[in-house]
């Protein structure tokens, strides 16, 4: 199983970078994977995002789509998608220590 | 008296009700089903439409003639569930209680959640086949249609019927070589997703079909905006897709009341449910069926036919006090059409994905393979859909868990 680096911490993720214990991360761990993810800096409303990743994943043990996102954060599609470029669903997820949300059949 | 109200007379809340009614006497349960109006669209038929293959009245009858006896048909408008005293609030201010509620009221489009998509051109170049409307507008387009680029556009999952838009796309490309202009036109599929299906197997074999039919395939596109006048399609992060005939599948949403219904839905009004009992994960009396319910599999007839038996299992449970059958494995069965005369069987669950190999049918029809059988399942099936599935009969050799047998285990490196 892969494994990365962060905060001086070694944790097991997936292929593709997801944790595969949302446990295991620390806000210390997210502006390193963010920088990773391309995202330099994490701003006051990035965090409000990652924040509501792990809340959302607590209480139904899945990242919400980037539609729900939009609907239920308090932050529009448009504005998702200029704090994380390539996609907000799958880095913020990423950032925040979840699994890839499952999204869609 | 035990009093079953189901919220729907479609394709779940019809098979569900006449399967309720042959097991349950008339003294001992009562049934109740509720539509806001009385047209039972044999929804599969709308992608023919526009084709010129099907008008919308062969694929349209009433919805309370698919019921049988002994069950009451309300035509009004729900609004509201109050899931704690077990009522249901409707629109002409009456109310219903139940024991058991069966939410089986689809999926509906929110076309006006995408910025600019009922705007300029909505109905004139930029259409949708979802809704019998549209349906008919995009076969009169499709008539003088001649020469330019076509993008056929999926906003954003869940969508009924997710092979749907590339079955549209197959078929476009058939019926523009059948008028001789085929080389004067570019069809384009533009997807949220990365790639031309959820999962994988079938992902490259769609993607093939794509390729070999000249058809363009944009992945990772998702539509922040559309301009009808000026012909643009806009991703959030700022692509652009140019058209001269958009067609477009909507957002899709649960039914509304959902909405104004306390702990009935979730974020996007469908009903939370156990995915192998089909309960609802809030309260032991809701159930839920099809479209409205928030499982992870497709939204499509067959799934529907298939959670039915499941439910009808469990609503019979739990009147009698015993504990759930959580049988639901996540089944779906779709033939795809790729134009031609031709069509592909796809049949999946939670587990596992569409694969190739045959249907353990009498008929052993091939899986994820272009064939002429498969092309003649497809047109049969509305008549099973009619007299076979709606009445709750049993489809010989189909049945609700998803057979391993005749799957070919094969993955994509």
């Amino acid at each position: 199983m892969p494994s990365a680096t962060y905060a001086g911490t070694t944790v097991a993720v997936d292929d593709e970078g997801f944790f595969e214990d949302p446990n295991a991360w620390t806000e210390a761990m997210a502006p390193e994977i963010a920088r990773q993810a391309g995202i330099e800096e994490l701003t006051e409303q990035h965090w409000r995002v990652i924040k509501f990743m792990r809340t959302e994943y607590a209480e139904k043990g899945t990242g919400p789509t980037v539609r729900v996102l939009g609907k239920t954060s308090g932050v529009s599609v448009k504005e998702l998608y200029q704090l994380f470029p390539k996609g907000p669903a799958k880095t913020a997820a990423l950032i925040a220590g979840i699994p890839k949300p499952r999204g869609c059949i | 008296m035990k009093r079953v109200v189901i919220l729907g007379g479609g394709t779940g809340g019809t098979l569900c009700a006449n399967r309720l009614r042959r097991l349950h006497p008339a003294d001992q349960v009562q049934i109740t089903v509720v539509d806001q109006d009385d047209v039972h669209v044999y929804q599969p038929g709308l992608l023919f439409v526009p084709f010129g293959l099907a008008s919308v009245d062969e694929i349209t009858r009433p919805r309370h003639r698919q019921l049988h006896g002994g069950i009451a048909f309300l035509r009004v408008a729900v609004d509201r569930v109050d899931v704690e005293r077990r009522r249901v609030h409707l629109a002409d201010a009456t109310t219903l209680d139940y024991d058991v509620l069966v939410v089986a009221t689809g999926a509906v489009l929110a076309p006006e959640e995408t910025e600019g998509l009922t705007g300029p051109g909505w109905r004139e170049r930029v259409h949708t086949f979802y809704t019998p409307e549209g349906a008919a507008a995009l076969s009169t387009a499709l008539r003088w249609f001649d020469h330019g680029r076509i993008v056929v556009n999926v906003v954003d999952l869940p969508i009924k019927c997710p092979v749907a838009p590339l079955e549209f796309c197959f078929l476009a490309d058939w019926y523009f070589t059948e008028q001789g202009v085929r080389d004067q036109i570019e069809l384009v599929y533009v997807t949220p997703l990365d790639g031309a299906f959820t999962k994988p197997v079938a992902a490259r074999a769609l993607a093939g079909l794509l390729d070999e039919k000249h058809i363009e395939l944009v992945t990772e596109f998702n539509t922040g905006s559309v301009d009808g006048a000026g012909g643009r399609l806009v991703s959030y992060d700022d692509r652009v897709e140019l058209f001269d005939l958009a067609v477009v599948v909507p957002l899709h949403s649960g039914a509304s009341y959902v909405g104004r219904s306390p702990g009935l839905g979730d974020d996007l009004g469908f009903v939370a449910v156990d995915e192998h009992t089909l309960q609802s994960t809030v309260d032991e009396h809701v159930f839920a069926i099809g479209d409205a319910a928030g499982v992870p599999t497709s939204k499509a007839g067959s799934v529907t036919h298939f959670e039915g038996e499941v439910l009808v299992e469990n609503v019979r449970r739990f009147l009698a006090g015993g504990p759930l059958d959580a049988s639901y494995d996540g089944h779906a069965n779709c033939f795809i059409e790729t134009g031609f005369h031709k069509a592909l069987l796809i049949d999946f669950n939670y587990d596992t994905e569409p694969l190739p190999g045959h249907f353990p049918a009498p008929a052993g029809l091939p899986l994820l393979r272009e064939s002429r059988l498969n092309h003649l399942g497809k047109l049969m099936f509305q008549w099973v859909y009619w007299h076979s599935l709606l009445p709750g009969r049993d489809i010989p050799g189909v049945t609700s868990a998803m057979p391993e047998r005749g799957k070919h285990k094969v993955t994509v490196p």
